[in-house]
């Protein structure tokens, strides 16, 4: 079953390019990750790591009402 | 506003509750088995429970049965209240605690029995591969459909971590079961040798990674702020934690694999990202450690806190120190060692057991209305369990630097000090005895704990279904407050998934598709041929056996290796191992070099006798006894069928092979039952015909053939460039 892929796939050219394009990869995905954070919002984030510990209804509303607030 | 009213299923997460205690006690002591086995061989009583196949029979017990059973516990209580709703369908939550149950008892029903695919912690065969995939999608499937009918706008960090979860076990489970079936209950991996070990540690590792650490973290950061009644220390850090853990832990597989026959490039790309991996996995426990600001008095009183301030901090000790023996450094040292045992406890006891613990002594009590039956108790638990974690790992570790520098050993003559490898076994005994205490102070720890609860089961009410309210989610399109992207990814699940997946991917593509690839990565051998249908049937014996759970099949290319072992291993010896079976432990030693050319190359008697009497004739082995092998007649049913599966595979059998296998088998059990006759009768043994019938066609011959077999196919080559 594999030695048909296997084949097929040795005839790609350049495929020793694989080392150079993991390591833009992993710096690309870092630099997005850090603009990713850094740019999001500290409110939204006090807001959505509230969820574990609001159990009552009436928390629930203001935490919601706090984020709609937000939003406007 | 408009409020809903709801109400949260308890009934499951009591369900799968109530299956961690009994499949972690249960697979507890199959493991407190398997550590006196190592102590007292005569413990190995009958073939279904000898070590070979003891072990993989705790690994999946305490992996899949009981922190299988931990994280579905923890993640219908938490998802459902993350989310502020019911579990999307009750149906596919029953679907999927009965099917996740019933595929335990399969592996309980087929490991001891030597059904198995040789591949560490995925030894189930093919058909319960199957099941296990359809019943991940049910998890799966209810997870997603309940995350799109939530109330609140935003996925807290904690489903981030399920759904990747979620998504790269699917991958890893299905990508490491490629396999061949032969009969309803043996398959062949179709990966073979090196590929075979790379596919199977991406596997393994990542296992690790995300069976026993994402689900887990997920758990941490919503069952330590709920404990601790405090958000968590910082959620921007906990999104740098979600994404660069997973985005490294793919690529990090090859460091169980340093100095052997995989491609360099392939391990030296296991060793950086391992010890990047440092950075997010302390980032996440010092986030998980930090939400305790200004609350530690709270971790005096509150037991669930204790058990998951341990749990972190164990989570902290072994991510410390995987990425250190990752280096090749250490790994020379460490590997195949009982220092890798104790490891994985300090993440297993450690960080799963006691973050289990704790999140069950917050849940019970919590869904039956009441408190904790005795905090007595509980308290107890906790010290008892950690000194048997510090009882358990301490000698291993000792055991791990006395047997690796006894190997290493060498006098100032260049020979080795410790020829025999037994000494650097008998050695270790005392070790071995201590860490069964450990093992069996952590097992009554946790029989208090069933005790306690069940306790307090018995005085409170269960609340089968918790009413909940809260307000219906309002779809908001308009919102801008903070960019498109932070939308796109924390609110919609699906792209969420879709995403996690693609970050996934890049690891494990970049590392598995060159070395399938590309041919150069697998310098083939002329010499190598496949093995005879004996010795193959023999192979199937050794892995059935679970031979490979004390035996490496990989001599290193390091001078206290080739000096004791003899030639290292190339990648070309492996091209026709489906599956390979290279080991990650020597409590035996290793094999790779066993066969005939070699200077460790011992007569067909030898293997006979030894294999039926270990301890006798390698004085103080602890090798159990495989006399059974002897007495059982060699089935050869299926061997057609299996040379023809291995012909598909791509090992070239020629017609001739397939024609004439019978003869080929008998000519070469003939040869090696000759053999051992003639060294009985050198002894003064004389055996009848029936006698020498029933040895010639048992299973022991064909075993003893692919012993012999093991790493000579080198040496033909020598013999026909010197002619």
């Amino acid at each position: 079953m594999l030695k048909y892929i296997k084949n097929h796939m040795t005839s790609i050219d350049g495929i020793e390019i694989y080392p150079i394009i993991s390591l833009s990869i992993f710096f690309i995905f870092f630099i997005l990750l850090f603009i990713y954070v850094f740019a999001g919002s500290k409110k939204r984030f006090e807001t959505v790591s509230m969820y574990p510990i609001l159990d009552k209804e009436s928390d629930v509303i203001t935490n919601e009402i706090n984020d709609q607030k937000l939003k406007n | 506003m408009n409020v809903e009213k709801f109400a949260y299923d308890n009934s499951i997460v009591k369900k799968f509750a109530l299956a961690t205690v009994i499949w972690g006690i249960v697979g507890m002591l199959v493991g407190l088995l398997a550590a006196l086995q190592l102590v007292w061989p005569e413990a190995n009583l009958t073939s279904w429970l000898s070590f070979g196949r003891i072990r993989p029979l705790h690994t999946n017990a305490v992996i899949f049965a009981f922190v299988g059973n931990g994280i579905f516990a923890g993640v219908y209580y938490s998802l459902q209240r993350l989310l502020k709703t019911r579990m999307w369908s009750d149906k596919l939550s029953n679907i999927n605690f009965w099917g996740w149950q019933i595929i335990i008892l399969s592996a309980v029903l087929t490991l001891p029995f030597g059904y198995t695919t040789g591949k560490e912690y995925a030894e189930l065969e093919w058909p319960i591969d199957i099941a296990i995939t359809l019943l991940w999608v049910v998890f799966g499937w209810n997870m997603m459909a309940t995350i799109l009918v939530r109330r609140v706008q935003h996925l807290y960090v904690a489903i981030w971590f399920y759904i990747a979860t979620f998504v790269t076990v699917a991958v890893l489970h299905i990508v490491n079961s490629f396999e061949f079936p032969v009969n309803a209950l043996k398959s062949y991996s179709v990966f073979a040798g090196v590929q075979d070990a790379l596919v199977q540690w991406w596997y393994g590792h990542n296992a690790v990674a995300f069976f026993l650490t994402t689900p887990y973290l997920g758990l941490m950061y919503y069952f330590i702020p709920k404990a601790a009644d405090r958000p968590v220390y910082s959620y921007r850090l906990s999104i740098i934690h979600f994404w660069a853990l997973i985005f490294l832990y793919i690529w990090a597989g090859p460091h169980h694999l340093l100095y052997t026959s995989l491609p360099d490039w392939a391990q030296s790309l296991g060793v950086v990202f391992s010890v990047m991996l440092i950075a997010p996995s302390w980032g996440g426990m010092l986030n998980g450690l930090l939400t305790l600001r200004g609350a530690w008095d709270k971790v005096r009183d509150d037991v669930v806190l204790k058990f998951m301030v341990v749990a972190v901090t164990a989570y902290g000790m072994s991510t410390f120190e995987g990425p250190m023996l990752s280096l090749k450094f250490f790994n020379t040292l460490s590997h195949f060692t009982d220092w890798t045992i104790a490891h994985v406890h300090i993440g297993g006891l450690g960080w799963n057991g006691m973050l289990t613990f704790g999140m069950l002594y917050y849940l019970i009590p919590k869904m039956y209305g009441g408190k904790l039956y005795s905090k007595k108790l509980a308290n107890y638990h906790f010290w008892i369990a950690t000194i048997g974690i510090l009882l358990y790992a301490v000698p291993l570790y000792w055991a791990g630097f006395v047997q690796g520098f006894m190997w290493q050993d060498f006098n100032p003559d260049g020979t080795l000090v410790n020829k025999d490898f037994l000494e650097t076994v008998t050695q270790l005994k005392p070790y071995y005895a201590m860490r069964a205490a450990g093992g069996a102070l952590y097992i009554v720890g946790a029989i208090l704990m069933a005790y306690n609860l069940v306790k307090t089961a018995v005085h409170g009410t269960f609340i089968a279904n918790e009413d909940a309210e809260a307000p219906a989610l309002v779809k908001n399109t308009k919102a801008h407050d903070d960019g498109y992207w932070h939308r796109v990814i924390e609110r919609k699940p699906m792209r969420m998934l879709v995403i996690s997946l693609i970050v996934i991917l890049i690891g494990g593509a970049v590392e598995i598709i060159p070395t399938l690839i590309v041919k150069s990565n697998i310098p083939t051998i002329s010499s190598v041929q496949p093995y005879t249908p004996l010795e193959l049937e023999g192979r199937d014996i050794y892995i059935s056996e679970g031979c490979y759970n004390c035996h490496s099949q990989m001599v290193r290319p390091l001078r206290f290796e080739t000096e004791r072992y003899g030639e290292y291993s190339k990648a070309g010896e492996f091209v026709y191992d489906h599956p390979f079976q290279w080991g990650s432990k020597r409590t035996g030693p290793d094999l790779a070099r066993e066969g005939k050319g070699n200077k460790l190359a011992k007569s067909d008697y030898w293997h006979y006798d030894h294999l039926i009497r270990p301890a006798e004739v390698s004085k103080g082995s602890i090798m159990p006894s495989y006399a059974f092998l002897k007495d059982d007649p060699l089935d050869r049913t299926y061997t057609k069928k299996k040379l023809e599966v291995m012909i598909s595979l791509g090992v070239p059998y020629t017609d001739s092979t397939l024609a004439n296998y019978e003869m080929m088998m008998d000519q070469q059990s003939d040869e090696i039952a000759k053999n051992i006759e003639k060294d009985l009768k050198g002894l003064g043994v004389e055996i009848s015909e029936a006698k020498f019938n029933e040895i010639k066609n048992s299973k022991m011959i064909a075993l003893i053939a692919y012993l012999q077999r093991l790493g000579s196919d080198i040496h033909n080559e020598q013999v026909t460039e010197n002619k």
